[in-house]
């Protein structure tokens, strides 16, 4: 190996888990976001190059909607059990049951609400830093959050306020009720984690791979059949060959017509589209310029 | 493996009349890194705004007191990739009173493209970019004048800015600089060549992005390998296990290579490069890696490896260039608290030298710091740092100052 050969995935691979050991190293009580999905899935690789061959010092914690694909959660299931890793679930019902979520439409799309859940997760565990797999390409806001993100005892992220974050020295201090989110794949773009997941054979998901799903159009969007979401009269359901880019919220994730069936085929869809990772599957992001910005600012990771 | 895709750091500056967003923009369209989704967004924004054509400066418009102001407030970061690069840009406002934006920016880029308006030619800004590469030491500096459409497309006005900035950056030591003209709004010269500027017989913009070499821009002479974090499994399989883990800053590191840890002096042998992927014979920079040694000793975070030639300074006196970032000026009656490498450890300031007038350069004594200043300082630390002349090495030579009340990272310092 030399200088050379040190490719672009090297680079940001060895950033993420420099950024992994940092919030290790000097955060009281971290823990690690893990939904099942394949970013969160890079990290879960990540956090085993950056503590293998010691267990990691941290769990992973998954904020629940109950609206999630049930081969998310399946993943999700196995590879912390894999790992021999602490997986810690809460779910938006215990918030529900609380009274701290009052749902309006229970079949309505629930990202909104999963910042009340987190914040008392981190409460109830006093966790000061949670990593979460965001990446700055996805969305205008995420852009401009820093790699160590500050919030504050409301969860909130000012982004005016935000610290300099010079060189790769972050500062990790926080008073007692504070927190920060860490992302440590900030840099990482969508084409380079569906590279690193083909490089690192990871398993994710099958539902990010093509296939046969019944679905429904509305609007532009192809949107996926489930408990949640019934065709409406005069909607007509069809059943097409599709992938899914992003597995959030069943009621608001589309997925896109596709025939890709491994990550190389998906690599040479995502060099040739022509339409952003969240314009294409993310319906919640498309009510106002600045949706991501404002659930940030509630506390959002 | 010589088609593998490297990455490369680089930040524009210049004002938002110099057209720096717009040149992103055609950076990213041009390389058909815009989206269609994107485009239809911004070209509803345009057409809201009254405009005859889409705009490309919107693209980089990131929040929204932004979008109303029609401002550029903070760092952002865009991502673009063609087939020989992956490249990050840091997008920094130019505006008067975000230098702590450009020398945060700057801080982890390889390279700066300096914008001039060739109507306007060298002015005050450009001169405080050019100082501010230079201070924060971003290795390669590309000059692009743009606007060149309004000036005919002038060979004459191009040499006369150029002449101009490369005597201005001599004085800074500089004499690396890349020239282009441009017209971002056109398209001349960022990725193609275009029909107007047909005397220039240098590479585009993007073609030098993809080519400059940066793979010396680490120091790759001197092992340096601060411990991030010590692994102890306590594992029945790894029962005896003690792992040093970090990320090599610069330098190399083999197997049965001999090492000194730092501040302590003890000496070892690297036993064992360890990599989730295997095991390996040889490490370089910037990997991030476990070594184990043959010696046991008392080893914690915030110790150094290094070896014997070119061993760097311990010190709990230094001098440094200090950039203060906070709104709160420095308060020389409080102790602050320095992270260098992963160290951490209370610091005061012993002296202030002086503050660099960015404009002119020139040096004026000083009692105080403020938002934005630049000042030569004397520091004394509580334990000692292990570290290096900036100038010979980033990742040593570098530091934050943060404050223990607020928590906020009040300064940027570069050890001199």
């Amino acid at each position: 190996m030399t200088a050379h050969t040190f490719t672009h995935l090297d680079a940001l691979e060895s950033e993420s888990i420099h950024i992994m050991r940092e919030v290790a190293a000097e955060c009281k009580n971290p823990a690690l976001l893990f939904s099942g999905g394949k970013d969160s899935i890079v990290m879960l690789r990540l956090a085993e190059k950056a503590f293998r061959p010691a267990k990691f010092p941290f769990p992973l914690v998954h904020i629940d909607t109950e609206h999630n694909f049930p081969e998310v959660i399946a993943t999700r299931d196995k590879l912390a059990a894999d790992l021999g890793e602490r997986l810690i679930v809460r779910s938006l019902e215990d918030s529900i049951k609380r009274g701290t979520i009052v749902i309006k439409d229970p079949d309505k799309p629930r990202n909104p609400y999963q910042s009340v859940t987190l914040l008392e997760t981190i409460a109830e565990f006093g966790f000061d830093a949670c990593m979460g797999g965001a990446r700055r390409d996805e969305e205008k806001a995420r852009a401009k959050e820093r790699i160590f993100s500050f919030r504050d005892e409301f969860g909130q992220w000012d982004p005016k306020n935000q610290r300099p974050e010079l060189w790769d020295l972050y500062n990790t201090r926080v008073h007692a009720g504070e927190n920060i989110r860490v992302f440590p794949i900030s840099n990482w773009t969508e084409m380079d984690i569906w590279e690193y997941i083909a490089r690192e054979k990871l398993y994710i998901p099958e539902i990010y791979y093509a296939h046969k799903r019944e679905v429904i159009r509305r609007g532009n969007s192809v949107i996926p059949v489930s408990h949640l979401v019934q065709p409406k009269p005069g909607e007509q359901v069809e059943v097409l060959s599709v992938r899914f880019r992003t597995v959030g919220d069943m009621t608001c994730t589309a997925p896109v017509e596709s025939t890709a069936r491994n990550a190389q085929e998906i690599i040479e869809e995502t060099s040739t589209t022509r339409i952003t990772e969240r314009g294409a599957t993310r319906m919640d992001d498309q009510t106002s310029e600045a949706s991501m910005e404002l659930r940030k600012k509630e506390g959002y990771f | 493996m010589s088609n593998a895709t490297q990455l490369l750091r680089f930040i524009t500056a210049g004002s938002v009349d110099d057209g720096k967003s717009t040149l992103i923009g055609r950076l990213l369209h041009d390389s058909k890194s815009i989206f269609e989704d994107q485009l239809s967004a911004i070209s509803k924004t345009s057409e809201k705004r009254g405009m005859t054509a889409v705009d490309l400066s919107l693209l980089t418009d990131g929040l929204q007191a932004e979008r109303e102001q029609g401002i550029t407030i903070d760092v952002a970061y865009r991502y673009f990739a063609t087939p020989k690069r992956k490249f990050i840009i840091g997008d920094t406002p130019g505006h008067e009173q975000y230098t702590r934006n450009m020398v945060t920016a700057a801080s982890t880029a390889n390279l700066v493209v300096i914008l001039i308006d060739a109507r306007k030619g060298v002015l005050t800004q450009t001169r405080r970019h050019t100082y501010l590469a230079s201070l924060v030491g971003v290795p390669h500096i590309v000059l692009a004048v743009n606007k060149m459409d309004m000036v005919d497309y002038s060979e004459d006005t191009f040499n006369t800015i150029v002449a101009e900035y490369r005597a201005f950056a001599a004085q800074l030591g500089i004499h690396d600089v890349t020239c282009i003209p441009m017209s971002a709004l056109n398209g001349d010269m960022v990725v193609e060549h275009g029909d107007n500027l047909g005397w220039y017989k240098g590479a585009p913009l993007l073609d030098f992005l993809e080519n400059v070499v940066i793979d010396y821009d680490v120091n790759t002479a001197d092992f340096r390998y601060p411990v991030q974090w010590v692994c102890r499994p306590q594992t029945q399989e790894y029962h005896d296990f003690r792992g040093y883990m970090g990320r090599i800053e610069s330098g190399e590191v083999a197997v049965g290579d001999e090492i000194t840890v730092l501040p302590s002096g003890r000496t070892s042998k690297v036993k064992e490069i360890v990599t989730y992927d295997g095991k390996l014979q040889r490490a370089y920079a910037p990997q991030s890696v476990t070594l184990t040694l043959a010696d046991e000793i008392d080893i914690s975070r915030g110790d150094m490896f290094v070896k014997a030639d070119g061993m760097p300074q311990v010190a709990k006196e230094f001098e440094a260039m200090l950039c203060w970032l906070a709104e709160a000026p420095l308060d020389r009656n409080r102790k602050y608290i320095i992270k260098h490498t992963t160290r951490m450890v209370k610091c005061l300031f012993s002296r202030l030298d002086y503050r660099v007038d960015v404009n002119t350069l020139a040096h004026h004594e000083t009692g105080k710091l403020n938002m934005n200043d630049i000042a030569r300082v004397a520091m004394k630390v509580q334990q000692p740092l292990v570290l290096d002349h900036y100038g010979k090495n980033r990742f040593t030579g570098s530091f934050i100052v943060i404050d223990e009340a607020t928590n906020n990272t009040v300064a940027a310092g570069m050890m001199v």
